[in-house]
């Protein structure tokens, strides 16, 4: 599901606007799969498909598959409609150096939500 | 070209809280029963401007709110530059009270959301006779952090945008873009260390844990109005509060979030009328 994130994310133009500073490489997992996400300039250079051996990431998410497939519910449930929601349920894990994810809290929640009304057009 | 006026009236009190002097900026619409209204961590009275615009309330209730010390368009103290701002326990207590007695608001209702909704615990506990009725929106007895709270304030993160992205998902998912927009602007308004340093009081200093199910709901009546979608002051907090203190009425708002007064006014009356009613009703004026 993380795969769509180019798509969802580089055709909304005021997105890319808006993580115009963020250029890092975030690690997601998704239960036992992991992806490396790319970004340069608030648009998603590329993501690609783990297993890895020895990744180099700046910060990481991650959460159980059920997790992220609530998450990405039309109407998600009270508790998992959020990455916030999520940490606070103790079900996402968010680790690493912490500032461009902290500093850019709007565009990384945003480009997640991109992600589930894409999946849902 | 068309343009109305509200019925709020704006105005500063020069007054001393905490033994300092203080410019406290209140908002006030409507007549009869007064209805005290506390905002939320970080944010301000705005977030009552719903309320203090709809006749249905103002007929039969004086819609009283004040932006907190810090908040809004209250100044800080002489001397801020030098200090770290921490809400405490007492100290909120005693700021409400001040300005209850600078307004002469006699035995008002008191409503509040978040922060609000966990003080006003504080106040049916400890000064009961003060009040006809308290409504707690967002009500719990303490909240253990979830997230590191010094990125609320560091010079190399915007901390309004910081705060306001924090709190965006705690707005239910049905709430208007305008009203959601309107909601998180209040907090990308707010001082430096503000947010964080409300929070010191709703994640340390205030925890009433301990002494809840020693509210008297037969001295204070108590009202608990808490969206569903919150995940900072859960339904499970709220329910928990109602399990421990005898006479306390609770309602979970469907579709709501952390802010029902701001983030869906329609939705919020839907809930919160029958508690006015009631305390119109039933309340009888203490003193």
């Amino acid at each position: 599901m993380i795969d769509g994130l180019t798509e969802a994310v580089n055709r909304r133009e005021s997105l890319v606007r808006r993580g115009r500073y963020v250029t890092t490489r975030m690690l997601v997992e998704v239960g036992d799969l992991a992806y490396l996400v790319e970004i340069e300039q608030g648009r998603i250079a590329s993501v690609r498909r783990g297993p890895f051996v020895m990744p180099s990431w700046t910060f990481a998410l991650r959460a159980p598959a059920d997790a992220w497939s609530a998450f990405f519910a039309p109407v998600p449930q009270p508790g998992f409609h959020d990455l916030f929601a999520l940490l606070k349920k103790r079900l996402l894990r968010i680790e690493g150096d912490l500032h461009p994810f902290m500093a850019n809290l709007r565009y990384f929640k945003e480009i997640f939500a991109a992600l589930r009304e894409e999946t849902h057009r | 070209m068309s343009a109305t006026f509200e019925p709020v009236i704006g105005r500063y009190i020069r007054t001393e809280l905490l033994g300092r002097q203080h410019r406290i900026y209140v908002e006030e619409a409507g007549q009869g029963i007064p209805l005290l209204c506390l905002h939320t961590a970080g944010s301000d009275t705005r977030q009552y401007r719903n309320l203090l615009n709809d006749p249905q309330v103002l007929e039969r209730y004086r819609v009283v709110a004040f932006d907190l010390p810090w908040h809004g368009k209250s100044s800080p103290p002489a001397g801020w530059h030098d200090e770290d701002y921490k809400l405490s326990s007492a100290d909120y207590v005693a700021i409400i009270l001040g300005i209850m007695e600078a307004m002469g608001l006699d035995n008002p209702v008191v409503m509040g959301c978040s922060i609000g909704g966990r003080v006003v615990l504080h106040l049916a506990l400890h000064h009961p006779e003060r009040f006809r009725a308290a409504i707690g929106l967002q009500s719990g007895a303490h909240v253990d952090p979830y997230y590191d709270l010094s990125w609320a304030n560091r010079p190399d993160v915007h901390g309004g945008e910081a705060c306001a992205a924090i709190v965006s998902g705690l707005i239910g998912p049905l709430s208007g873009d305008a009203d959601r927009w309107e909601t998180l602007w209040h907090y990308m308004q707010g001082g430096p260390g503000i947010f964080k340093g409300d929070l010191y009081f709703y994640t340390q200093d205030g925890d009433i844990r301990d002494e809840v199910a020693k509210i008297d709901t037969s001295r204070c009546p108590l009202y608990l109005l808490t969206g569903e979608y919150d995940y900072s002051c859960t339904p499970e907090d709220t329910l928990d509060l109602k399990r421990r203190i005898a006479g306390v009425e609770a309602t979970i708002m469907p579709g709501l979030g952390h802010f029902p007064m701001s983030e869906d006014h329609v939705a919020f009356m839907a809930h919160l009328v029958p508690v006015l009613d009631k305390i119109a009703k039933t309340g009888t004026p203490k003193g």
